[in-house]
């Protein structure tokens, strides 16, 4: 492969560069001593003074970065980028009763939002009905609570299902809501072929970081790969998985143990489908990524760049794919949650902001931008907007959006790129060798990761080898503006008696012998190993509740109980 | 911002045996990252720590509480369901007669609501970006207030 650079080129640079680091350098040290000894990224990477082409001598330009919209897709999956289109603007959203819900939809849908994203309570996060005794007191609280496709039916009423796509962050229990959203968009007089949006359904991250598994790690893959294989059949526009660093990251991990934990678990989920007889280019397509957007800008930006690149080889030269689209690497991002502080909340707008460019820089497909209120409770609509209005200003006013890739070709984003591609193999190395990601969940191999990691990252902050500001430096004593945010007032206790109310009238209301017919069917079916999906739509169109279908999975499948490691 | 030294000495004040922790994670969400570091710093800081691990109910920690006969007891929640939850694991103490440990809460919680949660009878509330050194010398001092009473 012919390089970027001659030999004679490089020669002149190296000897320049030798010069200078005995004549401008030390003259420049003397005046001006360095801040650290040592620079590292966020995964610990260290970061040199300075870069040259002396770094990359090496890069095949063609082989390692090629044009945006071909093979390897470093640079991006399409040819003209944010030229053609601004990523879809995706605010994660929802809270209290499904009519709550509805209404801020409508807010952000008039303020210019672009795709919909829904955010569940508690209760329905893990399967249960808002009137379990478990439920107590998280019903409507960090999201929407639904119980049955009634509470679905309420939050998309006056919302043209056909012509908007929804995100469902939703796991252990995303067959059912999947269920629920086509029954509801079947209702509005939607086709199959016109439904569109994902289900998160990744269960692997549940087991590594969110922490909202239900089922023993084998079954939960079972059930996830039941979802892309009907949705892959059933609803051509529907992205059934979205294979998520975010929670990964946000649990603790580095970039670099984002990046890889995350593509392990996409080559787990290809493998299993591929075991299903299905042809790897009829679902590949359909496969979505999730990341986080950290506040460390160049190792981000290097991150999204290095997993483009990966997810093109695996597809390629490990599971043999032709199509184009299946090698493309198509990913939501979400700015970092556990970047914002409590201390002067302010500060938080700046931070996503810095996140969010890094985002578009790396060459995101959306993009929800956190709210500066998240430190204590679900965003404000004053806040969710300004988070909106951030993603606004960096597409309309920045210019960042009018090229493709601005930031390749230097020195630094290419050098990282690749050493991010290169610590990530290390891990994914790793992870083959114990079986696969499965296997190291099991072994509880990321989990302590992660941990490890997380511990480490606040010694660092303690030790103020990190700076946080308002946290550990610029400290403010007495600080007023924490008092200051307005807050999203809900009521609570009123919003989860009302829900309990409405779901003991559907109990009583509905047909519960046909209720009771299609569980059986259903645990019939889970029995014998079938594809769940058409026996939950079934049971979901007969208003059984996500908490009875739910336990009727348990019954076939078992709950899982994680070893309490720290 | 203290250090090890400050920490050591401390606990060289308490009397009595190692200092016993539970940290537990009530109510459903899975966060796990805060409780896991603040137990991995209470260990490091020479105390004997218990998790529970995720998605306890109050009825469950009140148990584990009084089966290892800890001194005090760390909660993080993160779902905003800390009110509660807070109410209950504070009410099933009351009822078992246990007035003596002292209950601190981490996690995202509204500033309006820290009052409200020391109304319920919750020590102390740590928010997001808390030095670990901070939390440590709270459970030291909280310990040594118990056990100073208790005498």
């Amino acid at each position: 492969m012919t390089k970027l650079y001659n030999d004679k080129a490089l020669d002149e640079i190296k000897a320049r560069l030798e010069k200078w680091e005995k004549e401008t350098l030390p003259r420049s040290l003397s005046r001006f001593p360095e801040r650290s000894e040592e620079f590292t990224t966020l995964s610990g990477i260290p970061v040199k003074r300075l870069y040259t082409p002396l770094d990359v001598k090496d890069t095949s330009y063609m082989e390692k970065l090629g044009l945006p919209g071909e093979y390897p897709f470093t640079r991006g999956i399409h040819a003209t980028m944010y030229r053609g289109r601004i990523w879809t603007m995706r605010m994660f959203s929802g809270f209290g009763s499904a009519e709550d819900t509805n209404k801020r939809l409508k807010f952000l849908i008039s303020h210019g939002e672009t795709g919909l994203s829904l955010a569940f309570d508690y209760p329905t996060l893990v399967g249960i009905d808002s009137d379990d005794p478990l439920a107590k007191g998280e019903v409507g609280v960090c999201g929407v609570a639904v119980s049955s496709l009634l509470d679905m039916e309420t939050i998309f009423d006056g919302i043209d299902m056909g012509s908007i796509t929804t995100n469902m962050t939703i796991n252990p229990p995303a067959p059912v809501l999947l269920a629920m959203y086509v029954a509801t968009a079947e209702k509005q007089g939607v086709p199959y072929s016109k439904i569109g949006g994902t289900t998160q359904n990744d269960p692997l991250k549940e087991f590594i970081a969110q922490k909202s598994y239900v089922f023993p790690p084998e079954p939960s893959v079972k059930i996830a790969m039941d979802v892309v294989e009907w949705s892959v059949k059933n609803l051509p526009k529907w992205n059934p998985i979205s294979i998520s660093g975010y929670h990964i990251r946000e649990a603790g991990s580095t970039a670099v143990q984002e990046l890889a934990f995350t593509i392990a678990d996409g080559i787990e989920y290809v493998r299993h489908l591929i075991n299903r007889g299905l042809d790897v280019d009829s679902f590949a397509p359909r496969l979505s990524f999730f990341f986080d957007s950290h506040i460390n800008f160049f190792e981000e930006i290097a991150k999204f760049r290095a997993a483009r690149r990966m997810w093109a080889k695996i597809m390629r030269e490990w599971f043999n794919a032709k199509k184009e689209r299946s090698l493309w690497m198509r990913f939501h991002t979400q700015t970092a949650g556990v970047s914002l502080t409590a201390q002067q909340p302010f500060n938080n707008i700046i931070r996503t902001t810095i996140e969010a460019l890094a985002a578009v820089l790396g060459g995101t497909q959306s993009l929800h931008t956190n709210s500066l209120d998240e430190p204590f409770r679900v965003p404000s609509e004053f806040a969710a907007k300004i988070a909106l209005r951030t993603q606004q200003i960096i597409a309309y006013e920045t210019g960042v959006a009018d090229t493709v890739d601005p930031l390749a070709g230097s020195y630094y984003v290419e050098w990282l790129t690749d050493k991010m591609e290169e610590e990530a193999w290390k891990y994914i190395d790793r992870i083959e060798m114990m079986g696969g990601m499965t296997e190291a969940v099991k072994r509880g191999y990321p989990q302590r990761e992660i941990t490890e990691a997380s511990f480490r990252f606040q010694r660092e902050v303690e030790e103020r080898k990190r700076y946080i500001v308002g946290v550990n430096i610029f400290v403010e004593e007495e600080e007023d503006e924490i008092r200051n945010v307005p807050l999203l007032d809900i009521n609570q206790r009123e919003i989860e008696k009302r829900q309990i109310e409405r779901l003991r009238k559907l109990r009583r209301q509905r047909n519960n012998e046909a209720v009771k017919d299609a569980l059986n069917k259903l645990r019939k079916a889970a029995s014998k190993g079938e594809n769940i999906m058409p026996y939950v739509l079934e049971a979901v169109k007969k208003y059984a509740t996500l908490g009875e279908i739910m336990n009727t999975l348990k019954e076939v499948y078992g709950i899982w109980v994680e070893p309490p490691i720290y | 911002m203290g250090g090890a030294a400050d920490i050591l000495e401390l606990i060289k004040e308490i009397r009595g045996r190692r200092i016993k922790v539970l940290v537990a994670k009530l109510g459903l969400d899975g966060h796990d990252r805060g409780a896991k570091v603040v137990a991995r710093a209470l260990k490091d800081a020479g105390m004997e720590v218990i998790y529970t691990g995720i998605r306890q109910s109050p009825e469950q920690v009140v148990e584990t509480a009084i089966q290892e006969d800890v001194d005090i007891i760390g909660v993080s929640i993160l779902s905003g369901a800390h009110i509660p939850l807070m109410e209950r694991l504070i009410s099933l103490l009351r009822e078992k007669g246990i007035d003596d440990i002292p209950v601190f809460l981490g996690g995202t919680i509204p500033l309006p609501d820290i009052p409200k949660l020391e109304e319920i009878g919750v020590d102390k509330v740590f928010l997001p970006g808390t030095p670990l050194y901070d939390i440590i010398k709270y459970t030291v001092e909280a310990v040594k207030k118990k056990r100073s009473r208790g005498n």
